[in-house]
């Protein structure tokens, strides 16, 4: 078996590599999204925290 | 046995033995994903009704598997969160979600395309897709209670309910293509009978719906931690892991 029959596919090659690659697809989206949620979380907490730190500093001055 | 439920589904507990977890399960997912795929595209043989198209088998049939898997795990831990109010197991009730959501959507659409040259349609109405598409609608369902919902615990009643109440599709989905008359093919690997598969065609699906499972593994743990920094975010274990971030 050569390259371009195994990319042929018999000719099926659409519907397999379309299928193919929305699954690499979906596998990166899985993999993309949480670690962006992540730093989102993070960036959120620290805000909140500087945020009361001022909070904490205006009602010692 | 109760204190030692709590101690270990403490999301502080959770997030600190989780982290070693990820790898291992995303270094199996990786590692015995590219062997399936390998033994899947080049190895398995040509099959004598369906050419080659019937090679979309390895992402179809393991996405279609982790659909109703996930589904099955978010509306346990939904019930566990109900019924005991272990907080964690709301966490990974909603962490499971868009992962679940994702794979129903997967497999409706690698369905569609393998259907289009097998069938002659990208769609029809039958019980087997129709009952797969409820599958989306009730993640995508769970997934809007959640964000609608201001307050964290009711919005997990909520949600947790409509997992637990559509539950009913998941053996709908399965036997579909028994119970209807149906295009959708019937069942080659669970059943109690020997898989009506060469063994060669066999193995490379059953390494594909492990590294899936591996997959989906690491990534609820990813956002089940996300979950419990999100919504410990006053809580002290947050505030002090944060400022050491």
């Amino acid at each position: 078996m050569n390259w371009s029959e195994f990319f042929n596919m018999g000719g099926y090659a659409f519907f397999v590599w379309t299928s193919y690659a929305l699954t690499f697809a979906v596998i990166v989206a899985n993999i993309v999204f949480p670690i962006m949620q992540r730093k989102k979380v993070i960036a959120r907490i620290r805000r909140a925290i500087r945020r009361e730190q001022i909070e904490l500093d205006k009602k010692s001055a | 046995m109760w204190n030692w439920i709590q101690r270990f589904s403490s999301p502080k507990h959770f997030y600190s033995m989780s982290a070693p977890l990820i790898k291992w399960f995303s270094a199996g997912a990786l590692l015995i994903g590219l062997y399936g795929l390998y033994l899947g595209l080049f190895v398995a043989p040509t099959d004598y009704q369906q050419g080659e198209s019937y090679r979309i088998i390895y992402i179809h049939v393991p996405a279609a598997w982790m659909s109703l898997f996930v589904y099955m795990v978010m509306a346990v831990s939904s019930g566990i969160g109900i019924i005991w109010q272990i907080r964690l197991a709301d966490m990974v009730a909603a962490a499971s979600a868009p992962i679940g959501a994702s794979f129903a959507f997967l497999a409706l659409v690698t369905g569609s395309l393998w259907g289009k040259p097998m069938w002659g349609a990208y769609w029809v109405w039958d019980a087997r897709l129709t009952s797969e598409l409820i599958l989306l609608f009730l993640y995508l369902g769970y997934m809007a209670l959640q964000s609608a919902i201001e307050d964290q615990r009711s919005a997990d009643k909520a949600s947790g309910l409509l997992a637990i109440v559509g539950v009913v599709n998941i053996p709908i989905i399965h036997y579909s293509v028994e119970w209807w008359n149906t295009l959708h093919q019937g069942a080659t690997v669970t059943k109690f009978d020997k898989p009506s598969m060469h063994i060669d065609m066999l193995i490379p699906l059953l390494l594909m719906a492990v590294a899936f499972k591996l997959f989906y593994a690491a990534v609820v743990l990813v956002r089940t931690r996300n979950e419990a920094l999100y919504r410990d975010r006053n809580r002290r274990w947050v505030r002090e892991l944060v400022e050491r971030l």
